[in-house]
């Protein structure tokens, strides 16, 4: 089978469309969205109807947990007062703009998903398994703890977003683990692309896995118009921060939670 | 209030996973004595002892099992043990690795060979400096003379080598001034080099050497069963963490004076559940999060 897996949105309806044509050309029968479909961008309510018309299977976020309930702030984690001055600042423009109606249907999706196919189990999360707003980077998480997860929560392969940047690891019998990367903004590389991954299990799968099922795991840049959506950031008086990550591609908030390691491939 | 209603208001913390691992590396001993150690380290406090490779290899290896996601290692000053560079060269095949050190014995050398040891690592090598001030007249008076001077070159060093280390910084000052604090920390760093400060300001622990230079707990500053209502125990470094020492397994990594924070010789001996009665378990309580990296936040 062909899935496609995308990470947090933001607000970017703009990727989110060129992705979804992307992963339908590419003939995936299925598409999940890991959560996090607000934040940082313009016009919120734009995502939705993309997300319905493709018929995404949709995991809830902290984002749209905090949005749909209308809690106070978006629940991301952060510690350093100026990454937490920021995200307040899109917390409070997507709240006010998003619809009531698209609210009720954030408020209502699942924690999790999880399915069968092709004899691996998939688990899909937006933090990790245990907790919807926990940060799994590459460089801070072990191979053993990862192992206990899947152990834990009785998966064989692990999808989750949250922390914005892709990144996979081959774990005991077979097992995988994918941070599905995410589709609202770049990732702190210097490029304007954003990431989706691209699953092939069973016999769509072009490589044999060592050991249990077959999975073939690729991780797809895309290109959108980035232009127009700086422009529309602009428009809605959006700060200027985020419209600088936008055109190039360098994140210039939400430092603080980076780990040194990825923090050093960054311009800031 | 009779002990046994006062015990019953205690409430108690299950370790829910062992998620990071600290070692107490280089136990009580320090060459630095600062007024505010909360464990009272100073270059003659060996009340706590090095740990050798050979053991950190053993609970390494014992961790594996638990899950362990992430290695801390802290003393004292770590780098006074000669073997930390083997030590983290090792813990970096395992998972990642936080050493929180004064920054002033740091060498050249050992900083190539633990920067080969990140490169060729999946995993972050973090360097945690803690420096109570930024100059020499705010810091120096808690850490003593020149104690400026050399984390701030020892920060130099850091960055020649390419690590970006977090700055910590316990709060001797009003909490009103910390974005005065964190500012001018932010303008001392740059001049050294360190054109990405990542800064985290720590609470005082009323407790160890600190009870001399301020004050110590309010008897009534203690949590009490009703204060844990929809509190999130991931806050408290006890639900998710553990101390191996060179006198054995440990709640945390401020409570080693106190006799029942000892809670095994070993890893499986120490994963029950601890009682909240302590005045610095109020201060982690208020302050949450207090001994973890910014990146295992959320």
């Amino acid at each position: 089978m062909k899935l496609a897996f995308f990470g947090g949105v933001y607000n970017n309806s703009l990727a989110l469309d060129a992705a979804i044509r992307d992963a339908q050309q590419r003939g995936a029968e299925r598409l999940y969205c890991l959560g996090d479909l607000g934040a940082f961008g313009p016009y919120p309510d734009k995502v939705f109807p993309l997300l319905h018309a493709a018929d995404v299977a949709c995991v809830q976020g902290n984002y749209d947990d905090s949005i749909g309930n209308g809690l106070d702030d978006c629940q991301c984690g952060y510690t350093d007062p100026r990454d937490n001055h920021f995200a307040q600042l899109s917390y409070d423009y997507t709240l006010a703009n998003t619809s009531d109606e698209h609210r009720r249907w954030m408020r209502e999706l699942p924690g999790e998903l999880r399915f069968e196919v092709d004899g691996l189990r998939f688990l899909l999360c937006h933090g990790s398994p245990r907790k919807m707003n926990e940060f799994l980077w590459e460089s801070t998480t072990s191979t053993h703890f990862l192992d206990k997860l899947a152990d834990d929560h009785e998966a064989d392969v692990i999808l989750a977003t949250h922390t914005g940047i892709h990144w996979e690891r081959a774990l005991a019998n077979g097992r995988r683990f994918i941070n599905v990367g995410c589709l609202g903004r770049p990732e702190n590389d210097g490029h304007t692309n954003v990431w989706y991954t691209f699953v092939r299990t069973g016999s769509d799968s072009i490589l044999d896995s060592e050991q249990g099922g077959r999975l073939d795991v690729e991780f797809v840049p895309i290109e959108y118009d980035h232009q127009r959506l700086a422009r529309e950031m602009q428009d809605e008086g959006i700060p200027d921060e985020f419209i600088e990550t936008i055109l190039t591609g360098w994140w210039t908030t939400c430092l603080e939670v980076l780990p040194g390691k990825e923090r050093r491939r960054g311009k800031f | 209030m009779t002990e046994t209603s006062t015990s019953q208001n205690v409430p108690v913390v299950e370790l829910n996973s062992l998620d990071e691992l600290w070692f107490q590396v280089s136990g009580t001993l320090c060459n630095l004595e600062c007024s505010h150690c909360f464990i009272s380290c100073s270059p003659h406090n060996d009340s706590f002892g090095y740990l050798s490779l050979a053991t950190v290899e053993q609970m390494l290896a014992e961790s594996v099992a638990w899950g362990v996601k992430e290695y801390y290692f802290t003393g004292g000053e770590p780098f006074l043990n000669r073997e930390i560079v083997p030590i983290l060269e090792r813990t970096l095949e395992f998972g990642p690795a936080t050493v929180l050190t004064n920054g002033t014995v740091l060498q050249a050398e050992w900083l190539s060979r633990l920067a080969a040891a990140q490169e060729n690592s999946t995993y972050t090598l973090e360097f945690r400096v803690s420096i109570d001030g930024p100059t020499a007249e705010l810091n120096d008076v808690i850490r003593g003379p020149r104690a400026f001077d050399r984390a701030m070159q020892g920060i130099g060093r850091l960055v020649a080598h390419g690590f970006l280390p977090i700055i910590t910084m316990t709060r001797t000052w009003d909490e009103a001034d910390d974005a005065n604090i964190l500012g001018r920390f932010r303008d001392a760093l740059v001049e050294q080099g360190c054109d990405r400060p990542r800064l985290k300001i720590l609470p005082r622990l009323l407790i160890g050497a600190e009870v001399d230079r301020t004050e110590g707990y309010d008897q009534f500053d203690r949590i009490t069963s009703a204060m844990m209502d929809g509190y999130d125990t991931g806050q408290l470094i006890c639900s998710h963490s553990r101390v191996v020492t060179d006198r054995g397994v440990y709640v945390c990594p401020i409570l080693l004076d106190e006799p029942a924070a000892r809670l095994g010789d070993n890893l499986a001996d120490a994963t029950g559940s601890f009682p909240l009665s302590h005045g610095a378990c109020y201060t982690c309580y208020q302050y949450g999060a207090i001994c973890t990296n910014p990146s295992a936040s959320g």
